[in-house]
């Protein structure tokens, strides 16, 4: 268990017309990465096939030296790829504590189960107070906090995010990723963020790539303050 | 009074069959997001092979163990050998197939076992107990009432307590986020199937000894009814079917006792039209709730 993700000229496409076109970067363990680029770049496509909901038509993805596409999406969940997809992927007819079982099931059972859940009540604890409340009545915080809460009870190898800072104010964004940034550092996880939120994505990332139309552009280091500072790249990708 | 305390102990043991056959339906709506037409005729295949078995074996508790057993198979065939196939996202195109399915088992049954009324028998006695003089349930729908409402207790605890329980709902309310985590969500709508089918073969082996006796037609009715308290009671509701069942097994009893059986079905569809005109979505649908 480490988290080496390899991608290696990935080709995926909707029925034909390719939306990312060969797209190929490494994640060493423990790394966080931020994806960046405007809407419809490709971050979200990247991640879905990444969790293979979209197949790729052709490239390699490897995941510790396993070839992640030889796997269903179910079980790459359960080799340890965990993604936090966009928007609304708290069940909002679950509980917010069946939610966070829901995602424990691979790794814990009975005691072990109760223990893990309130571990992530620890790190999260207005979801603590919110335990029996279904997902849909959790403010958009809370449920990213959940989303987040219940990918890491997995205790994954790789933990993807798409857009996790999407219609939540600064001030919750901030938090979210000084918890992703600490639980990511004590558990050794290799983390890939997809984000519009450039500055806040930077924060926390040791590396930043910028996808465009479907082909990385930029893949630099990310004391990233050098990504942010790049005028052309800020101007023609990144929009700010 | 003593006619109606009769007539209201007799309607809650009915009532209980149809609960316990609605709330198949509403497994398999949670499952799969249909309506699964043929859930009557599956219910009677199983209903036949425990009659086989019975006849076979001289014992009914047999022949009911196997016929639950032939109704899980009937779900899971019907589930993997015809319902996945349906395009996602054509619901007729499902009832379609599902009413297809039922004409070709109620012919198959007609072929094997001939178009006439095979009496079944009951494990206990059918004749009413009194009660300080007062007739009420006989010990056979006593049989019937305790052997549904434990069935159904056990499935509300099999989805409230378990493992399973949690990935069958889950993967009902939201396929795609139950395999990101992990959840075999294709598996789930077969269990949902499984479950569901083998709770509508014990309703149906449950009612018809009491009814007119078993032909190819036997559930029509059952399912009819069965489809209305689903209705009635939302169909993302199981305790919507539990206490529409109940509702609509003691006013057919009432509306029988009193005006005939002849009314007893313009009564349930009287109820049923009511319903739908003013709540939609069913009596105990979420629906409201969930808009926030």
């Amino acid at each position: 268990m480490s988290g080496a993700l390899k991608i290696d000229d990935l080709v995926v496409g909707y029925g034909g017309a390719p939306v990312l076109h060969g797209v190929s970067f490494d994640l060493a363990p423990g790394e966080i990465v931020a994806v960046l680029g405007a809407n419809g770049a490709g971050k979200t496509t990247l991640l879905r096939s990444l969790a293979g909901l979209v197949p790729a038509a052709a490239g390699a993805l490897e995941l510790d030296g396993i070839d992640l596409r030889s796997l269903r999406t179910e079980d790459r969940a359960r080799r340890g790829f965990a993604l936090v997809p966009e928007g609304q992927s708290v069940v909002g007819e679950l509980t917010v504590d069946e939610n966070l079982r829901l995602g424990a099931l691979w790794r814990h059972r009975g005691r072990s189960r109760d223990r893990a859940v309130d571990g992530i009540y620890e790190l999260f604890e207005p979801l603590a107070r919110r335990r029996a409340s279904a997902g849909h009545q959790l403010s958009g915080g809370e449920r990213q906090m959940l989303a987040l809460g219940r990918a890491l009870i997995a205790e994954p190898i790789l933990l993807a995010l798409d857009e996790p800072s999407l219609g939540l104010a600064p001030l919750v964004v901030s938090q979210l990723m000084g918890t992703l940034r600490d639980a990511a550092a004590a558990r050794g996880l290799t983390v890939l963020l997809a984000e519009q939120n450039v500055t806040s994505a930077l924060s926390i990332a040791d590396r930043g790539i910028v996808l465009d139309l479907g082909n990385v552009v930029a893949d630099a280091d990310a004391s990233a303050s050098d990504l942010a500072a790049d005028e052309t790249l800020r101007h023609a990708y990144l929009g700010f | 009074m003593d006619r109606l305390l009769f007539l209201f102990a007799t309607g809650l043991a009915r009532g209980a069959v149809f609960a316990l056959f609605a709330l198949s339906l509403v497994l398999i709506w949670r499952a799969a997001r249909m309506i699964n037409f043929a859930q009557g005729a599956m219910a009677l295949v199983a209903t036949y092979v425990a009659f086989a078995a019975t006849a076979a074996t001289g014992s009914y508790w047999i022949g009911l163990a196997i016929g639950i057993l032939a109704g899980a198979a009937t779900g899971w065939g019907a589930e993997r050998g015809v319902m996945r196939f349906v395009p996602h996202g054509r619901p007729l195109t499902g009832v379609i197939v599902a009413i297809g399915l039922v004409m070709v088992l109620q012919a198959v049954l007609g072929f094997l076992f001939g178009p006439q009324f095979r009496p079944m028998r009951t494990p206990f006695d059918d004749s009413p107990i009194t009660v300080g003089g007062i007739p009420l349930l006989s010990p056979y729908d006593l049989f019937v009432l305790i052997t549904a409402l434990v069935i159904m207790a056990g499935l509300a605890l099999l989805f409230t307590r378990t493992s399973l329980g949690l990935q069958l709902r889950a993967a009902a309310f939201a396929p795609e986020v139950s395999r990101i985590l992990g959840v075999r969500v294709s598996r789930m709508v077969t269990i949902g199937w499984v479950l569901s089918s083998a709770v509508a073969a014990l309703a149906a082996m449950l009612l018809v000894p009491t009814e007119l006796g078993l032909n190819p037609h036997a559930t029509d009715m059952l399912f009819v009814y069965a489809f209305a308290v689903a209705v009635v009671g939302g169909l993302d509701s199981p305790a919507g079917a539990l206490l529409g069942g109940l509702t609509v097994g003691v006013a057919m009893t009432l509306v029988t006792g009193y005006l005939g059986a002849t009314a007893a079905p313009i009564g349930v569809l009287v109820l049923l039209v009511v319903v739908l005109l003013i709540k939609p979505g069913g009596i105990f649908s979420m629906k409201e709730v969930r808009g926030a």
